[in-house]
C-alpha cells in the first residue's frame, strides 16, 4: 500500500498543472465567489458560476480517474511536510464524493436561481451566486482535506452560506427555518470542534493520517471515548440522523427549491462521508464497532429514521415537504449501511449516497419547475399537472420510481446492495424492514402520481413547461437515475473499492 | 478527597464545562431568538477556553526564540492559532444569526419563538380554511403530522 502513495515535493520535482488539481478543486470556487462581486451583471455572473462549477466537475473526474486504482494523492500546501503544513489527501472515497458534489452543483447551478429570483432584489443576483459558490467551496473542502481542523473551518463556510441560501425562501417561514438550522448547525459544528480538540490533546497532531496512527495507542482512554461521542453527535447533527433531524424538514421545504436541490443532494452526503472518514478512517473499525459498539446504537436509529421519515412524508400536503421527510428516511438507509459494520454495508451506503444525490436532486428540480410555473408546490396545485407539464412530470415519475427502488432505476441498485449486505450479516429482520419501508415510499410517491395524472386540472389549462434552462438540468438528473440503474457498474465498483479502502483505515493506509 | 484533589488541579476544565452547559442551556431553553444566539456564543467561547488551556504547558513561556538559550519551555501555540480561526467563525455565525433575527423581526414583528410559532399556526389555519371553501374534495389523510 505504501509504495502506491505518491507524495510530491516541490523541492525535488517540478509540479505540473496536473499536480495542482487537488488545490484547484477548492480554490476555483473560493476565488470565484469574490469575483462574482466584481462582475455584478446577472447574466455574466450566472455564466461565470456555471463555468466554474463545470471546471470543478472536470477536476473531480480527473482526480477520480487518478485514484481509481487505489492510489492516494497528497497535496502539501506550500510544500510544508506533514506535521507542520495542511495537506489535501485524495483517495478513491473522497474523489467519489467530490464527483457527486461537483456533478450536482454543475447541473443545478446551470438552472439559475429559479424561483429564488423573486426574493432577490433586482441587480443583486450576484450575491446569490457568490453564496452558492462559497457553499460549494465549503463542501468540496470538507471532502478533500486531510486535516481535521480544516474540516471544521470548511464545514462552517458551507453551513454559513447555506443559511443565507435557505433564508431566500419565498415565505417568511424560511427565515425561521434558516435560523433554527443556524442554531442546530452551529451547536453541531461546535460539538465536532470539541471532539477534534480532545483528539488533538491526546495525539498532538491535526493531520488525519498522523492522528489515526497515534490514536491507536490511546484508543482506550476516556478522553478518546468522549471525543468519539462528541464527533459522532456533531456530525450526526449535520447529517440529520434520526433524533437530530429536526432542522431538516423546515430548512429543505422552505428554501427555494433550487437551493434544496443543491443542498439535499450534497450537504447531507458530505456529512455522511465525514462520518465514515472519522469513524472508520480515524478511530478505526476496531474501536468503533468492537470496543464501543456504535453499530448497536446506529442500527435502531437508522431503522426508526426509515420509518418515521417515510410515515411523516405520507401525511404532508406539500411536495417539497414530502421530499424533505423522505430525505430523513433515505439518510436512514445510508447510516444503516454503516451500522452493518461490514464492507458490503458501507459500500451499499456509498452507492446510496451517489444514487440518492441524483434522485433527490432530480426531484427537487421538478419541485423547482412546478414552483416556477405554479408559484406553489402544494399538492392541490399539482392536480392534473401531468397534462399541463408533461415533460417535467415524466421526470418526476422517473426519479420517483428510483426513490421507491423499482428495478431498472438507481434506487433499486442501492437497495439491492443494502439488502444483500444485511442478508450477508444474517440480519434477516433488517432486510425485511428495508423492504417494508420501501413500501411506504410507494405510498407517498403513488399518492403524488395519482394527483398529478389521475385528477382533472381545476380550470382551463394550457400546456406550458418550465423554461428549458430548468428543464434540461431536471432531466439530466432524472435521466441519470435511470442510466445508473441500468448500468450500475461504475457506481458499484467505485463504492466497493472505496469501502475496502475505508476499512483499512487511515492508520493502515500509512504514509 | 481524591475527587476534590482532581477538581482543584483541573479547575480550568471545570470552568469551561460550566460555561459550556450554561451556553447550551440558554440556547435550548430560551424563546427569545437574540438570547438563543448569545447562548450559542457562550457555548463557543467555552470551547475557546478548552483549547487555550490545553495549549498551556506548566512553567512555559510565550513561544518566542531567545538567542543563545535552548532550555526554555514554551507553551504550545497551535491551539491559540486554531482558536483565532474559531473566533472568526464564531463572529461570522453570530453576525449572520443576528442579521436573520433582524429580518425575522421585520417579517413577524417579534423575536419570541412561541409568538412566531403561533403566527405561523394561525396562517396555516387560515390557508386551510380558504382551501376548504375552494375545493371540498381534498383527499383524506391531510392531517398534520
Amino acid at each position: 500500500m505504501t509504495d502506491a502513495v505518491t507524495v510530491h515535493h516541490a523541492a525535488t520535482e517540478a509540479l505540473s498543472f496536473r499536480d495542482h488539481l487537488p488545490a484547484l478543486q477548492v480554490l476555483l470556487p473560493l476565488m470565484g465567489a469574490p469575483l462574482c462581486f466584481l462582475l455584478r451583471k446577472a447574466a455574466l455572473v450566472s455564466f461565470f458560476t456555471v463555468a466554474i462549477s463545470f471546471a470543478c466537475l472536470a477536476i473531480s473526474l480527473t482526480l477520480l480517474g487518478q485514484t481509481m486504482g487505489g492510489e492516494i494523492l497528497i497535496y502539501e500546501f506550500g510544500s510544508w511536510p506533514r506535521p507542520f503544513g495542511i495537506e489535501y489527501r485524495v483517495d478513491i472515497t473522497n474523489s467519489f464524493v467530490l464527483v457527486v458534489i461537483s456533478l450536482v452543483a454543475a447541473v443545478v447551478f446551470a438552472a439559475g436561481p429559479g424561483q429564488a429570483r423573486r426574493s432577490i432584489p433586482v441587480g443583486r443576483e450576484y450575491l446569490f451566486y457568490s453564496a452558492a459558490l462559497l457553499c460549494l467551496t465549503g463542501l468540496l473542502g470538507v471532502t478533500i482535506t486531510g486535516d481535521v481542523f480544516n474540516v471544521f473551518v470548511f464545514m462552517e463556510i458551507s453551513s454559513l452560506s447555506s443559511y443565507i441560501l435557505i433564508a431566500l425562501g419565498r415565505e417568511r417561514r424560511a427565515l425561521m427555518a434558516a435560523f433554527t438550522y443556524l442554531i442546530m448547525g452551529t451547536i453541531g459544528a461546535t460539538f465536532l470542534l470539541i471532539g477534534i480538540g480532545l483528539m488533538y490533546q491526546m495525539t498532538g497532531t491535526l493531520n488525519m493520517v498522523d492522528m489515526a496512527v497515534r490514536l491507536q495507542a490511546v484508543s482506550d482512554t476516556r478522553t478518546i471515548l468522549v471525543a468519539v461521542a462528541f464527533v459522532i453527535v456533531g456530525i450526526s447533527t449535520k447529517l440529520a440522523v434520526f433524533p437530530l433531524h429536526q432542522w431538516l424538514p423546515n430548512a429543505y421545504s422552505e428554501a427555494p427549491p433550487i437551493v434544496s436541490a443543491f443542498l439535499a443532494a450534497t450537504a447531507t452526503k458530505v456529512a455522511y462521508y465525514l462520518l465514515l472518514r472519522f469513524t472508520l478512517g480515524l478511530f478505526g473499525a476496531a474501536l468503533i464497532f468492537d470496543q464501543i459498539g456504535i453499530d448497536i446504537l446506529l442500527m435502531p436509529l437508522s431503522v426508526l429514521a426509515m420509518f418515521v421519515g417515510s410515515i411523516a412524508a405520507i401525511y404532508q400536503t406539500d411536495f417539497k415537504r414530502i421530499l424533505a421527510y423522505s430525505s430523513i428516511a433515505q439518510i436512514g438507509y445510508m447510516t444503516l449501511g454503516l451500522s452493518l459494520a461490514t464492507e458490503a454495508g458501507v459500500a451499499a451506503g456509498l452507492i446510496h449516497l451517489f444514487n440518492h444525490a441524483l434522485m433527490k436532486g432530480g426531484l427537487f428540480m421538478v419541485a423547482a419547475c412546478v414552483m416556477w410555473r405554479m408559484g406553489s408546490t402544494h399538492i392541490d396545485v399539482m392536480r392534473g399537472l401531468g397534462q399541463r407539464m408533461p415533460i417535467t412530470m415524466a421526470a418526476f415519475v422517473a426519479a420517483g420510481l428510483a426513490l421507491v427502488g423499482v428495478p431498472g432505476t438507481a434506487g433499486f441498485v442501492s437497495k439491492w446492495a443494502l439488502v444483500t449486505a444485511a442478508l450477508e450479516n444474517e440480519a434477516f429482520f433488517i432486510a425485511f424492514l428495508i423492504m417494508a419501508s420501501s413500501v411506504l415510499a410507494v405510498v407517498y410517491i403513488w399518492r403524488l402520481v395519482e394527483i398529478v395524472y389521475f385528477s382533472e386540472p381545476e380550470t382551463d389549462f394550457e400546456v406550458k413547461e418550465a423554461p428549458l434552462r430548468m428543464l434540461i438540468p431536471t432531466w439530466t438528473l432524472a435521466g441519470m437515475t435511470i442510466w445508473f440503474g441500468l448500468f450500475s457498474g461504475f457506481s458499484v465498483e467505485v463504492a466497493e473499492a472505496a469501502a475496502k479502502q475505508l476499512f483499512v483505515g487511515l492508520a493502515g493506509a500509512g504514509a | 478527597m481524591d475527587l476534590l484533589n482532581h477538581l482543584s488541579t483541573h479547575w480550568n476544565y471545570l470552568g469551561c464545562i460550566t460555561l459550556m452547559m450554561i451556553g447550551l442551556y440558554i440556547a435550548i431553553s430560551r424563546g427569545n431568538l437574540v438570547k438563543k444566539i448569545m447562548g450559542v456564543n457562550i457555548f463557543q467561547a467555552s470551547v475557546i477556553l478548552l483549547y487555550v488551556s490545553m495549549g498551556k504547558v506548566k512553567g512555559g513561556t510565550a513561544p518566542i526564540l531567545i538567542d543563545g538559550r535552548s532550555d526554555v519551555i514554551f507553551s504550545n501555540p497551535v491551539p491559540h492559532v486554531l482558536m483565532l480561526t474559531a473566533i472568526v467563525v464564531g463572529v461570522a455565525s453570530t453576525a449572520l444569526g443576528l442579521a436573520l433575527v433582524v429580518r425575522i423581526k421585520e417579517a413577524y414583528g417579534t423575536v419570541e419563538e412561541d409568538e412566531i410559532v403561533a403566527l405561523d399556526r394561525a396562517e396555516e389555519r387560515r390557508a386551510l380554511a380558504t382551501e376548504g371553501v375552494e375545493s371540498t374534495d381534498v383527499q383524506g389523510g391531510g392531517g398534520k403530522a
